[in-house]
C-alpha cells in the first residue's frame, strides 16, 4: 500500500533500448533477471568493496565491473549479478542511493551481462550517464 | 457521461468529469480510503465525514470493492486503525446493512488468515473489531463472548504453548483501545476472563527468555518476556480505571451520531482447531534501552510498564512494517507520529529500529534496511536525531559486556557500515578504556571486529588513518596474501621446486592434465608408496597446487574464482575425500589469514562449485587451526552462510519434487479425461524423474542432517574441553570464551528451529 503515498511524477520510463523493443518487453523480461547495475561509483572504488557493500542485501554471485569501451578501465559502473531474486529485489529496494566509498550510488534492474554490457555506451566510451548535459 | 462530484481530500470540492470507468473510480476510491489521514488543510473529523459520504454513494455500485478496500486497510494499515474504524462507525450509522456485511467479512477474513498462519495479521484484525465496538458497530457483549473464547484456548492439552500464547496476546493486546468499554458493558465477564489469563500466564513455562534476550543484565532495564511485559501493562491500565490518553480516537468527535447506530453482534467465534500444518508466531522479549531519565529535556517518556508505551512501540512497529521497502516514506511516516509533541519520539523511534535489529534469532527485515532507515532519519531531522543515535551507541557500547553475542554481531556491521556514511568520524578516544583491557573481552574485540568491517569499506592505510595512534594495536592486518614459497628461504620446503614448476604453467596458461602431470612426482609425506594411481589423499600436493594457484590469482576475487573455475578438474581429484577437503580450506587459510572477507568468498565460491562439502567447512571451522580465530565474527559468518546454503539447497529439490509431483497428478487427471495411449509414455518419463529426484531428495537431507551432527558434536567436544580443564586449573568457567562460545550455539539451535524445523518437520526427527 506505500505506493500510494508516493508522488507519482512523470517520469520517463527506462529501459535498455538495446535490446528491448519497448517498455512492456522490458517488463516481460526483467523478471527473470538477478543482475543490478551500479552506477556513479568512484573510479577508486575497488572489486571487493563493491562485493562488501552489495553483500547486504544477500549473497552475490558475481561482480563485472563496466569498462571504458576503448581504454578499458574502470568508469564508474558494475553489475552486480546475486544468487537470488529475493537478494536483487533488496538490492535494488534497500541499496539504490546508499553511500559507497563516499558516493551515492544508483542500483537499478538490469537485464544482465549480455554480449558487450560491460563496456560504457556513451560516445567516448564513458557511462553515457556520465556525458549527460541535460539534467 | 456522469459527473461525480468528488470532495477531494484536503482540497476545494472539484467538479470532475468521470466516465463511468469502473477502474478509474475504483483506484479513485482506493486512494481516497488510503490517504485519509494523512497530513491535509481540512481536520481530520470533516476528511472523515466527507469521504463516509462518498462511499455511502458508490455502495450501490461499488459495494464489494469498497468492502475488500476496508478489509484490506484493517489488515496491513495497523497504525491507522482508530482512523478506520470510525469510518466503519459512520457508514455503520449510515447504512446498517453495510456494517453487517462488513463485519461478516472481517471474520471470514480473519478465519482465513488463522488458516493461512497469518497470526501477525489476524491481530490487527481481532483489535480492529475491538474497537469496532467503540464506534458502535459492534455490542460489547459479544465482543467480550469472542474473548473468552479465545482465553479458554489457555485450557487446551497436547497443543504448542505458542498457540495458547497467541490467543493471550490477542486478547491482551486488544484491551488498550477497548478495555474500557468493556469493563462498563460486562465486568463480571471480564473478571472471569482476567482470572483465567492470570492463572495461565503463571503456570506457562518461560524457558525460551535467556535465549532470545539482547542483555543477560537485569539493570539498568530488565528485559521482560513480551506477555508478561504486556500482562503488566495492562494491569496498570486496569488500575488506572482504563483511562488510557495516547491513542487517536476520532470517533469521539462523532458520538452523537455513532450512539445513534444499531449495532450488530458479533457470530460466535470458534478458535480453529490446531493442525499438524499450524505455525504460530515465535515468543519474544521487550526490548528496552531507554527511560524518561535518558532524556531529561524534552517530553517525559512513557514506563515501561505504561500501556502508552506498548501503543506506542506497537504502532511504530506497524509503520516499519508497512513502509520498510520505500526508506524515504518510512521515515516520513515515522517522524509524523500523531502525539509526537508529547513523547521522546526520536527515542522512541531509536529504540524500536535497534528492538527489530536485535531480535533473536533473526530481525524481522533484512538487516541493511535498518543501516539505510536510521540515516535517512538522520537527514530528516538533522538537529535532533544524530545526537540520540550517538547517545544510543554510547550505551549500547557501554552494555557490550551482557550483550548477547549475536546481537554484538549486528551491533558491529551496523556501526561500521553507518560510519562509512559519515567518513568515519567518531570520538574514539571515548573509548580509550577498552585499550586496558584483556584483548578477548567485549569491548576491545568489538573495536576490532568494527574497524575489520570499516576497512572491507575502504582501504587498509584508511582505517589506519582514522584512528588515534593508541588504538593501532587493535586495527586490522594488512589483507595480503602470505606464500610460504615466496621468498629465498623457502628453498629447503619440500615441493619447492614443484611450487615454481608450477607457477610458470599456470602463467603459461597451462591445462588441467598439465597441472596433473606436474603434481604426478610430487612425494606423499604420508605414505612410503604411492598407491598405483597417485590420487590418494596427498597433503603435499594440495599445499603446492593451492598456495601457488591462489598466490598468482591474488590481484582481485575475479582473479581468484577464474583460477577455481579454470582448474576445478584438479581441485575435485584432489579434494576428493574427507582429508583432502580440510586440507584445501587450511592451505586456503594459511595463504589468506589475513584477508577475512577473501576467505569468505572462497569458503563460498568451493562450497557451490563442490570442491569441499558444508560438513568439510563445519570440520574446518572446529580445527585446531582455527581455535585462535573462533570467536572473530569472520568465522560466524561463514558457518551460518553454510548452513544457509544446506537449508535452501534442500528446500529447493524438495519444491523441484512437488512441482514434479504435482505435473504427473496433472497429467493422470488429464488422462482420465481423455483417452490417450501415448500419455502412458510421457508417464514414464515423469516418474524416472521422480524417482531420481526422491532419491536426490533424501540425499540431500541426510547431507543436512549430517551437517548438523557435526556441527553439535564439535560444540559439545571443545565445550567439555573447556570445563574439564577449567577444573583442573581450578579457574571459572565463565570466560569471554565461553560466553561467546554458549551463545553461538544457542544461535543455531534458535536459527535451526525457526528455519529449519518449521518448514521441515523432518529433519525434527
Amino acid at each position: 500500500m506505500s505506493h500510494l503515498y508516493k508522488e507519482v511524477f512523470k517520469k520517463k520510463k527506462y529501459y535498455d533500448r538495446a535490446l528491448c523493443i519497448d517498455y512492456d518487453d522490458w517488463l516481460n523480461k526483467i523478471k527473470f533477471s538477478k543482475t543490478v547495475y551500479v552506477g556513479n561509483l568512484s573510479m577508486s572504488t575497488t572489486e571487493q568493496q563493491i562485493y562488501e557493500h552489495m553483500s547486504k542485501a544477500g549473497s552475490v554471485k558475481t561482480v563485472v565491473m563496466g569498462l571504458h569501451r576503448t581504454e578499458k578501465t574502470p568508469c564508474g559502473f558494475c553489475f552486480v549479478e546475486y544468487q537470488t531474486k529475493d537478494s536483487y529485489t533488496h538490492a535494488v529496494n534497500v541499496l539504490n542511493n546508499s553511500i559507497l566509498d563516499g558516493r551515492i550510488i544508483r542500483v537499478d534492474e538490469d537485464l544482465g551481462i549480455i554480449g558487450k554490457r560491460k563496456y560504457g555506451r556513451g560516445k567516448t566510451g564513458v557511462q553515457k550517464r556520465d556525458e549527460r548535459t541535460r539534467y | 457521461m456522469l459527473i461525480f462530484y468528488v470532495a477531494e481530500i484536503g482540497g476545494q470540492p472539484h467538479k470532475r468529469r468521470k466516465t463511468s470507468d469502473a477502474n478509474e473510480t475504483e483506484d479513485h476510491l482506493e486512494s481516497l480510503i488510503c490517504k485519509v489521514g494523512e497530513k491535509s488543510a481540512c481536520s481530520l473529523e470533516s476528511n472523515l465525514e466527507g469521504l463516509a459520504g462518498v462511499l455511502e454513494a458508490d455502495l450501490p455500485n461499488y459495494k464489494s470493492k469498497i468492502l475488500r478496500l476496508l478489509c484490506t486497510v484493517a489488515r496491513l494499515l495497523p497504525e491507522k486503525l482508530t482512523i478506520y474504524t470510525t469510518l466503519v462507525g459512520l457508514l455503520n450509522a449510515r447504512n446498517y446493512n453495510f456494517g453487517g456485511e462488513f463485519v461478516e467479512a472481517m471474520i471470514r477474513q480473519l478465519k482465513e488468515s488463522l488458516k493461512a498462519n497469518n497470526y501477525n495479521e489476524a491481530v490487527y484484525l481481532v483489535r480492529f473489531l475491538s474497537d469496532l465496538v467503540n464506534c458502535h458497530v459492534i455490542a460489547a457483549p459479544s465482543m467480550v463472548a469472542m474473548f473468552e473464547n479465545f482465553v479458554s484456548v489457555t485450557q487446551e492439552e497436547d497443543v504448542p504453548q505458542v498457540r495458547r500464547d497467541w490467543y493471550v496476546y490477542a486478547f491482551l493486546s486488544s484491551l488498550p483501545w477497548v478495555g474500557k468499554e468493556l469493563y462498563e458493558k460486562k465486568d463480571a465477564e471480564m473478571d472471569r476472563i482476567f482470572a483465567n489469563t492470570e492463572s495461565y500466564l503463571k503456570r506457562r513455562q518461560k524457558t525460551h527468555v535467556p535465549m532470545l534476550q539482547v542483555w543477560t543484565a537485569d539493570k539498568p532495564h530488565p528485559q521482560e518476556e513480551y506477555l508478561d511485559c504486556l500482562w503488566a501493562q495492562i494491569q496498570k491500565l486496569k488500575k488506572d480505571r482504563w483511562q488510557e490518553r495516547h491513542i487517536l480516537r476520532p470517533y469521539l468527535a462523532f458520538d452523537s451520531i455513532l450512539c445513534e447506530a444499531l449495532q450488530h453482534n458479533l457470530p460466535p467465534f470458534t478458535p480453529p482447531p490446531h493442525t499438524e500444518d499450524s505455525v504460530y508466531p515465535m515468543p519474544r522479549v521487550i526490548f528496552r534501552m531507554f527511560d524518561y531519565t535518558d532524556d531529561p529535556e524534552g517530553p517525559v517518556m512513557p514506563g515501561s510498564h505504561s500501556v502508552e508505551r506498548f501503543v506506542i512501540e506497537e504502532n511504530l512497529h506497524c509503520i516499519i512494517k508497512s513502509h520498510w521497502k520505500e526508506r524515504k516514506t518510512c521515515a516520513a511516516q515515522l517522524v509524523s507520529y500523531p502525539g509526537k509533541n508529547k513523547i521522546p519520539l526520536n527515542y522512541h523511534i531509536v529504540e524500536v529500529i535497534f528492538a527489530e535489529l536485535f531480535q533473536l534469532p533473526a530481525p524481522p527485515h533484512i538487516d541493511v534496511m535498518y543501516t539505510t532507515l536510521l540515516i535517512e532519519l538522520c537527514k530528516l531531522q538533522p538537529g535532533s536525531l544524530p545526537q540520540v543515535l550517538a547517545q544510543a551507541t554510547e550505551m549500547l557500547y557501554m552494555r557490550l559486556d551482557t550483550m548477547n553475542t549475536t546481537c554484538v554481531d549486528r551491533f558491529i556491521n551496523w556501526f561500521s557500515h553507518h560510519l562509512s556514511n559519515f567518513q568515519f568520524r567518531w570520538s574514539w578516544e571515548d573509548w580509550s578504556d577498552c585499550l586496558s583491557q584483556d584483548p578477548e573481552s567485549p569491548k576491545p574485540k568489538f573495536v576490532r571486529e568494527v574497524l575489520e568491517k570499516c576497512m572491507r569499506l575502504s582501504y587498509h592505510q584508511r582505517i589506519l588513518d582514522i584512528v588515534p595512534p593508541t588504538f593501532s594495536a587493535l586495527c586490522p592486518a594488512n589483507p595480503t596474501c602470505i606464500y610460504k614459497y615466496g621468498d629465498e628461504s623457502s628453498n629447503s620446503l619440500p615441493g619447492h621446486s614443484v611450487a615454481l614448476c608450477l607457477a610458470v604453467a599456470f602463467k603459461s596458461k597451462a591445462t588441467n592434465d598439465e597441472i596433473f602431470s606436474i603434481l604426478k612426482d610430487v612425494p606423499n609425506p604420508n605414505q612410503d608408496d604411492d598407491d598405483d594411481e597417485g590420487f590418494s589423499f596427498n597433503p603435499l600436493k594440495i599445499e603446492v597446487f593451492v598456495q601457488t594457484l591462489l598466490h598468482l590469482a591474488a590481484k582481485s576475487f575475479s582473479h581468484s574464482f577464474s583460477a577455481l573455475a579454470k582448474f576445478h578438474e584438479v581441485f575435485k581429484t584432489l579434494a576428493e575425500s574427507d582429508e583432502g577437503k580440510l586440507h584445501v580450506l587450511r592451505v586456503m587459510f594459511e595463504v589468506w589469514r589475513n584477508h577475512p572477507q577473501m576467505i569468505a568468498v572462497l569458503v563460498d565460491k568451493m562450497i557451490r562449485t563442490q570442491i569441499v562439502d558444508c560438513a568439510a567447512v563445519a570440520n574446518w571451522i572446529f580445527s585446531s587451526e582455527l581455535s585462535r580465530d573462533f570467536t572473530r565474527l569472520f568465522v560466524w559468518e561463514i558457518l551460518h552462510s553454510t548452513i544457509r546454503k544446506m537449508n535452501k539447497h534442500v528446500l529447493k529439490i524438495q519444491k523441484e519434487l512437488e512441482e514434479a509431483k504435482e505435473k504427473l497428478a496433472r497429467q493422470h487427471k488429464r488422462r482420465s479425461d481423455d483417452d490417450d495411449r501415448s500419455s502412458d509414455r510421457k508417464d514414464g518419463v515423469l516418474e524416472e524423474q521422480i524417482e531420481r529426484l526422491q532419491e536426490k531428495v533424501e540425499s540431500a537431507q541426510s547431507e543436512q542432517k549430517n551437517l548438523f551432527l557435526v556441527i553439535f558434536q564439535r560444540f559439545i567436544m571443545i565445550l567439555t574441553e573447556h570445563l574439564v580443564r577449567c577444573e583442573t586449573d581450578g579457574t571459572s568457567v565463565l570466560t569471554p570464551w565461553y560466553k561467546n562460545c554458549i551463545e553461538r550455539l544457542q544461535q543455531i539451535f534458535l536459527q535451526l528451529f525457526a528455519d529449519v524445523i518449521l518448514l521441515c518437520p523432518s529433519l525434527a526427527a
